[in-house]
C-alpha cells in the first residue's frame, strides 16, 4: 500500500484539489479513496490502469463531498474565486503575459470543463479511459474537450487575448 | 472525398489534437493527425494552441503542491484499525502454492529450501542404501540407512543450522556415527539414532551437549 500511495497520491491529490478546491478536503479525500482502495483490492480486475481506476473513485469522492458540502460555504468559497474584472494595475500586467492569462482561464472553467482538461492534459488520459473514469461515451470525451477548449478561449478573449479560434 | 466528407474529416481530426498532444492517441490515429497536420496549415495553428494549454495544464497542476503527511498518516492509522484481512481462499492449487511462499520471509525460505534439497539427498541415501543391501549382504552402507530394528538405540532431535551444506551435514553424521531414524519433521526435524543399544540418560545428555557445540547444529536434543 504504501508503495502505491507513494507513486500516486500526489497526482490523484491534484486531482481531487482541482475539482474541490480546498486542500483540507482533498487530503481527507485522498485519505478516504487509497482506504477503500485498500478494502477493495481484491476487486481490481486490471482491465485499466491502476491510475485510471483510482482517479474514477476521486473523482466519485470529490463529487459527493461537493454535493455534501453546504450551500453557504459554496456560495463564499464561489464569491472568493470570482475575479474582479475590473483591471488594476497589476491585472493589466498579467494579461500581456499569456501564459499566466491562459493559467488563469483554467481555474475559472467550470468543474466538468476543469475534469477533462486536466484528465487529457495533465493525467495523460486516452479518450477510452476518459470515458471510463467520467462515465461517458467516448464521442461525449471528444465534445466535451472541444467545448471546454472552446470555453478557454472565450474567457481569454474577455481577458483581451484573441487566439483566432474558434 | 467530398466537401461534407472533408469538413466531417476535419472536425473529427481537431478533436483529436489534445490528445495527439499529451501523446495517448494509437498510432494510425497519431499519423492521422499528423498527416492533417503537415497538409493543413490553420490545422497546425490550432494544434500549437493545444500545446500551449497542454503546457500550461501541466504547469497549473505541478504548482498545486502534494498533500502533507497528515493524509498519509490518517491513511495508515484508518489501515492498522481495520480488522485483520482474511485473504480471498483460492482453490487453484498453483494460487494456493504461490501464496503459501509468498507468505514466507526470505530467511525461512531459504532454511526451506535448504531443509529440502537435505531431505531430497537423503532420500537419495536411503533409496541407494536399500539398493545396495539387496545386491549386498556387506559393504557399503549410508549413514542414514536403517538398522534392523529402528526402535532401539538412543536418540536425539535435530535440526541442522541453515547455513549447513549436504556435504556438511553427511560429514556430520559420518563423524559422529549418526544415522538418521526418522524425518524430516515439523520445524525440520529429524530423529537421529547415536548409538545402536540403549544408553544411560546422562551418557546421552554429555553426547548430545557435545554434537551442540558442532556449527552444523542448529538445535539438537534427547528424545525417546
Amino acid at each position: 500500500m504504501q508503495v502505491l500511495y507513494a507513486r500516486h497520491h500526489v497526482r490523484v491529490y491534484r486531482f481531487v484539489l482541482r475539482l474541490v478546491r480546498n486542500e483540507a478536503t482533498a487530503e481527507d479525500l485522498i485519505s478516504e479513496m487509497f482506504l477503500d482502495i485498500w478494502r477493495q483490492a481484491g476487486k481490481f480486475e486490471g482491465r485499466s490502469a491502476a491510475s485510471t481506476w483510482m482517479l474514477s473513485i476521486a473523482r466519485f469522492k470529490a463529487l459527493s463531498a461537493l454535493r455534501r458540502r453546504p450551500e453557504e460555504e459554496l456560495d463564499d468559497e464561489t464569491a472568493g474565486q470570482i475575479e474582479d474584472h475590473a483591471d488594476t494595475p497589476e491585472t493589466a500586467l498579467a494579461k500581456k503575459d499569456k501564459s499566466l492569462a491562459l493559467r488563469q482561464c483554467l481555474t475559472k472553467l467550470s468543474a466538468e470543463h476543469r475534469e477533462i482538461i486536466d484528465l487529457v492534459y495533465y493525467h495523460e488520459k486516452s479518450v477510452e479511459e476518459v470515458a471510463e473514469i467520467v462515465g461517458i461515451p467516448e464521442a461525449t470525451v471528444k465534445t466535451r474537450m472541444f467545448y471546454a477548449r472552446k470555453k478557454l478561449s472565450e474567457l481569454l478573449k474577455e481577458q483581451g487575448i484573441d487566439r483566432g479560434w474558434p | 472525398m467530398n466537401k461534407k466528407q472533408e469538413a466531417s474529416e476535419r472536425q473529427d481530426i481537431e478533436q483529436l489534437l489534445p490528445w495527439h498532444a499529451a501523446g495517448t492517441l494509437s498510432r494510425r490515429d497519431a499519423q492521422r493527425v499528423e498527416n492533417a497536420l503537415a497538409q493543413d496549415p490553420e490545422l497546425a495553428r490550432r494544434y500549437a494552441l493545444v500545446r500551449d494549454e497542454f503546457a500550461e495544464t501541466i504547469h497549473l497542476n505541478e504548482t498545486l503542491g502534494a498533500p502533507s503527511a497528515r493524509a498519509a498518516e490518517k491513511l495508515f492509522a484508518a489501515i492498522d484499525a481495520e480488522p485483520a484481512r482474511r485473504p480471498a481462499v483460492s482453490l487453484a492449487l498453483g494460487d494456493r502454492i504461490a501464496e503459501f511462499f509468498a507468505r514466507l520471509s526470505p530467511r525461512t525460505l531459504a532454511w526451506s529450501a535448504s531443509a529440502a534439497v537435505f531431505a531430497i539427498l537423503l532420500q537419495a541415501g536411503l533409496i541407494a542404501g536399500v539398493l545396495l543391501q539387496e545386491t549386498k549382504t556387506t559393504g557399503y552402507q549410508t549413514a542414514s540407512a536403517p538398522t534392523t530394528d529402528p526402535g532401539v538405540g538412543a536418540f536425539a532431535l535435530i535440526r541442522f543450522a541453515p547455513q549447513a551444506s549436504s556435504d556438511d551435514v553427511t560429514k556430520f553424521l559420518e563423524a559422529n556415527k549418526l544415522s538418521i531414524a526418522a524425518g524430516p519433521m515439523s520445524g525440520g526435524l529429524y530423529k537421529v539414532r547415536v548409538a545402536v543399544t540403549g544408553i544411560p540418560k546422562g551418557e546421552l545428555a554429555r553426547i548430545v551437549k557435545k554434537l551442540q557445540d558442532d556449527k552444523v547444529v542448529g538445535f539438537i536434543a534427547t528424545t525417546e
